[in-house]
């Protein structure tokens, strides 16, 4: 399964990862051998077998409905690269 | 023997003889760290003045026992309130969290002293500890090789005796094969028993918290500490938790333990199968019952654990985004923009192909073929480790197929960067508990025996592993660093 | 609309759920706060944060699901919805995708005396965004900012199928999911606070015509009269674009308010690929028997039964059931007034007219009025024992929402009583009478008129306070004797 620079581009456009050329192809190649190798799976026959998503037999894993103080927001906002009133400060949507 | 050397239980004797203080192996800890870490170069950021203040705090109340006043390593994946935390990812540099994640944050109460935080592959995406966006580290046994990864740093600083125990994390072998490479014992407890809360997520739905330490009563020690239900965690179990010191009698008579035929083929270094033979002969001559089993889908685990992996890492690491924390581009004219550059800017190659991979393999069009398949594959592994621990009480096998390799020797290729894990991944897949321990050498260098146990049966891998460090010495072995 | 074409209307709604807390931290809901001051790591999408779902929100889903003759599912699990915005901290949204926790029902709306059955396609739990506020206008602004207080409130989004053929139904299904979630008590439902929200997909297609139209999606719809409106806006361009031989091309659209039009949201930049998978870090939902059970045992009367009520017992038609039930507490004014004054027709008038156009004017809830159950009850009485008249009850009504003062004193301050006492009438009937000799005489002539002077004469005499019907009967004897 050979991954196309379209492709590579669609899926960095997808995770957000501005990419130069170089990159595109490299990462074409190597992404098309790891898929390859991943092809093997497809010897294998999976029908009727359920997938498993959550290794624990654990189900209904609640909090109470309770209010706890969050962080101060100060403190929350200190990693922030800009901080305006109180906010997080980011370039316009468009 | 110096302080440095010792290991947890040493130091707690002698701390509750008063024959040495918190504050003089602290002191001890961090001449050691300052002579060999140029070296090894296992460390990110130490914490020296907190840890002497903490040492003489603790020792002004006098109490000692467990790990107080003991001094520890943290991978750079544990969230350490006030205290910068990375993740080896020029993305994090200088975040500095507001929390302890859970697992630190038992091991502060306990009196542990935090010695500083330890390097990794970035986001513990690696086998080599290569991929941290800073620097590499060394293997200690020898300095042209690698620690292992993505936990390299501390299972170095370990080997290293710069610090007596560290906490790592485990997706898919990354406490086991740096503590192979290393010669330490490295556990990865079952999917549920440490929290994960507070530690910096690579793969969910796989990554588990574990320890490092010089022998497998710190180890117990260390788990006694760690595990257990946390309210923050809803996949952390609530399971009561045993006294794992009690299961160090050094008995095996009677356990059964399997050796799957999988993971004694070509492709595993023969001098490691061989190590690893030697060691089962050892387990017979104590009592165990040892025999031949088959994990038969052992071949797929690697390929569906790289895409359920990465699937999960390209959620993971979407939040570092620029915007709350961490690495921004500036120039960006947009949103949109900022965020594709700033994570360009922020992560590094093998991050990027694991965000990219797992990305496709979810993507509209594709999540059968690959996401979906992987997860049918993976439920089809766990059902192989059942089969056999319905007969058998343990499952032996080597850690790695080969001994630490050669700084640089294969960081050109992902593909066999991956395979190191091949023995290691399907642990993870079926969220078992597994613990490598020293077993022999080869080339000068540790080889790790992988001891494997049913879900919540960690008790059984102390038992089994202490019973074979009381009947060998490879544990006491260290290696001879030149102190410069 | 069009004599050409038919409507489709399918509604997504997302309505805030009432919990305290967070639905997977601790951080309170409460809206109004100052911004990023009821946030912590968990729902800031900081490092390693885990989360851990509040048993309340999933109480208020089965709840929800049960007054929507909804399936409740007994397994589901949460997944991850990935898209990047700044105003969604983890760049994903936890929500659920293929197994939701309430699947079909429907919902029944009557509009125009016609009855249509709308069905609901399924409700599932997810967390709400942060808030995105731009500096300016969106088009120029340089900048935005971003608010992370609303993160992680608990939403429950229910879908509808697309079974409304006009505006007003749609307004109608929206107004009376409303009722339902106020009277099951798990949603505020302010559309004013964002607490519940509309997102309306439109299509037209050729009457008779059975293959559905292009559809759009038309956000930001955030009142009732929004939704109608846009609506109307929306299937008139799609008919006129068809007309013109244009094709509608599937995509986003924003309601602009101020212009009364609906806009393209395109970028060439969304490609709408959410990469859903099962969230590792929660744990699935068996909701066993029992649960739901209980939950049932629990739920309060629906406004579709308490209107049922008001209509078998009082003999309310369904447009007065309807405007009784769109709140429990509407209904429980009506009640409680009703308890102390028997006379259903009159109490749901003054509801519906007067306290309800008060109530409108001052942007107020009903539960906030001065004017309480026992206060109408006694004007009402008072207007039946002829203390005063209906004029002047409208003139009382007002003071007492204004000031909350019982009937009595307001017209004993106002000096509003109604003169109903034959004995004090008599006398000032008989001065005006022989006062108008001229009057009178025209009205032996038979001219109408006359009685209409005579009558305005007395209230004008009495300052209005004269009982009408009084006055009315005894101008009539009176003159008749002449
Ligand atoms: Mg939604
Ligand atoms: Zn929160």
């Amino acid at each position: 399964m050979a991954l196309t620079i379209k492709e590579v581009e669609y899926v960095a456009q997808l995770a957000r990862l501005q990419l130069n050329e170089d990159e595109k192809q490299i990462f074409a190649e190597q992404l098309s051998s790891i898929l390859e190798y991943v092809e093997k799976l497809n010897e294998l026959p999976t029908d009727g077998v359920e997938p498993l998503a959550h290794i624990l037999p654990v189900y209904n894993v609640f909090r109470a409905d309770e209010i706890r103080p969050g962080t101060p927001r100060e403190e929350i906002l200190a990693n922030a690269p800009l901080v305006e009133e109180g906010q997080y400060k980011v370039p316009k949507i468009m | 023997m110096e302080l440095h050397q010792l290991t947890i239980h040493e130091l707690q004797e002698l701390l509750s003889r008063k024959e040495t203080s918190a504050l003089e192996i602290t002191q001890a800890i961090f001449s050691r760290i300052h002579a060999v870490d140029k070296q090894v170069r296992a460390f990110i950021t130490l914490t020296e003045e907190e840890a002497l203040a903490k040492a003489r705090e603790i020792d002004n109340q006098g109490e000692y026992g467990r790990i107080a006043g003991i001094p520890l390593g943290l991978k750079d994946i544990f969230c350490t309130r006030g205290v910068k935390t990375t993740c080896a990812s020029r993305i994090l540099e200088n975040f500095v969290p507001t929390y302890d994640s859970t697992a630190a944050g038992k091991l502060f109460a306990d009196k542990g002293i935090l010695a500083g935080k330890l390097n990794m592959d970035e986001f513990a995406m690696g086998s080599s500890t290569e991929q941290s966006a800073f620097f590499s580290t060394c293997n200690p046994w020898d300095f042209t090789r690698v620690p292992g990864g993505s936990s390299g740093g501390s299972a170095a600083a370990v080997a290293a005796d710069e610090v007596p125990f560290a906490l790592g994390t485990d997706t898919g072998g990354s406490i086991r094969q740096p503590a192979s490479f290393c010669g330490v014992v490295g556990l990865k407890p079952t999917y549920g028993r440490v929290s994960r809360w507070g530690v910096i997520a690579y793969a969910s739905s796989l990554d588990q918290v574990g320890t490092f330490a010089k022998d497998v009563r710190d180890c117990a020690l260390v788990m006694n500490i760690i595990s257990g239900k946390d309210p923050l965690d809803s996949t952390s179990v609530d399971l009561p938790v045993p006294d794992y010191s009690a299961s160090l009698d050094g008995n095996v008579k009677g356990m059964k333990i399997a050796y799957p035929r999988e993971y004694f083929q070509p492709g595993i270094d023969s001098q490691v199968q061989e190590a690893i033979k030697k060691a089962l002969i050892k387990y017979e001559e104590m009592g165990a019952i040892v025999d031949e089993v088959s994990l038969p889908h052992s071949e797929y685990a690697l390929p569906a654990y790289y895409l359920v992996a990465t699937a999960e890492a390209s959620a993971n690491l979407a939040r570092y985004d620029g915007v709350r924390y961490g690495l921004r581009d500036f120039e960006a004219a947009n949103v949109i923009d900022m965020f594709s550059r700033s994570r360009a800017e922020g992560f590094g190659e093998e991050v990027k192909r694991r965000i990219m991979l797992g990305s496709y393999a979810l993507s509209s069009g594709y999540y059968d073929a690959y996401y979906l398949k992987a997860l049918k594959v993976r439920r089809l592994i766990a059902d192989d480790f059942s089969k056999v621990f319905a007969k058998f009480d343990l499952i032996v096998s080597p850690t790695a197929p080969t001994v630490a390799f050669k700084i640089g020797e294969q960081i050109g290729d992902p593909l066999t960067l991956y395979m190191n894990d091949i023995l290691t991944v399907p642990i993870n897949m079926a969220g078992l508990p597994a613990m490598s321990i020293p077993c022999g050498f080869h080339e000068g260098m540790p080889v790790g025996m992988q001891l494997v146990g049913p879900a919540f049966g960690e008790s059984t891998l102390f038992k089994a592993a202490f019973a074979f460090e009381q009947n060998t010495d490879f544990h006491t072995f260290r290696p001879a660093l030149e102190v410069k | 609309m069009s004599k050409d074409y038919e409507v489709v209307i399918g509604l997504e709604v997302h309505a805030e759920l009432k919990t305290k807390s967070k639905i997977f931290c601790a951080c309170s809901t409460a809206f109004g706060a100052e911004p990023n001051t009821q946030v912590c790591p968990v729902c800031s999408g900081f490092p390693g944060m885990l989360p851990v779902l509040n048993e309340k929100a999933v109480d208020c889903a089965i709840k929800t699901g049960l007054a929507l003759n909804s399936e409740i599912a007994e397994f589901c699990k949460f997944d991850r919805k990935n898209y990047f915005y700044p105003d969604l901290p983890k760049a994903y949204q936890i929500s659920q995708y293929d197994l939701p926790i309430c699947k079909g029902g429907y919902l029944d709306i009557d509009v125009e005396g016609e009855r249509t059955r709308v069905g609901i396609t399924r409700a599932h739990l997810e967390e709400d965004a942060g808030k995105l506020v731009h500096q300016g206008d969106i088009t120029t602004t340089p900048f935005s900012l971003v608010d992370l207080n609303r993160s992680g409130v608990p939403l429950l989004e229910i879908v509808s199928e697309p079974d409304m053929r006009s505006a007003q139904q749609a307004r109608a299904y929206m107004e009376k999911l409303r009722s339902i979630l106020l009277f099951a008590d798990v949603s505020d439902c302010k559309m004013e606070e964002g607490s519940l929200r509309c997102d309306a997909n439109v299509s037209v297609r050729p009457w008779g015509e059975q293959k559905l139209g292009t559809r759009t999606e038309i956000k930001n719809l955030n009142s009732f009269r929004a939704l109608e409106r846009a609506i109307e806006y929306e299937a008139k361009r799609q008919m006129e674009a068809l007309e013109d031989g244009e094709v509608i091309v599937q995509e986003t659209r924003t309601w602009d308010e101020g212009k009364g039009v609906t806009r393209s949201m395109r970028s060439k930049e969304e490609a709408h690929d959410y990469r859903y998978f099962p969230e590792p870090d929660l744990p699935p939902l068996r909701i066993d028997r029992d649960w739901v059970d209980t939950v049932r045992k629990s739920m309060p009367e629906m406004p579709v039964q308490a209107g049922q009520r008001l209509m078998d017992q009082y003999g309310l038609s369904q447009y007065d059931a309807d405007l009784i039930t769109q709140s429990p507490q509407n209904l429980k004014f009506f009640d409680e007034t009703l308890a102390l004054y028997a006379d259903a027709k009159a109490v749901s008038n003054w509801m519906m007219g007067d306290l309800t156009r008060l109530l409108n004017q001052n942007g107020m809830e009903i539960q906030d009025a001065k004017v309480k159950p026992a206060l109408l009850a006694e004007m009402l009485r008072l207007m039946a024992d002829g203390t005063i008249s209906g004029k002047m009850a409208k003139t009382v009504f007002e003071e007492m929402f204004v000031s909350g003062l019982d009937p009595q004193t307001i017209i004993k301050e106002k000096g509003l009583v109604q003169i109903s006492d034959a004995n004090s009438l008599l006398p000032l009937i008989d001065e005006i009478i022989n006062n108008n000799p001229k009057v009178l005489q025209d009205y032996k002539n038979g001219k109408e008129k006359a009685f209409g002077f005579f009558i305005g004469q007395i209230m004008k005499a009495t300052k209005g306070q004269a009982n009408p019907e009084m006055v009315n009967n005894l101008l009539k004897e009176r003159l008749n004797r002449e």
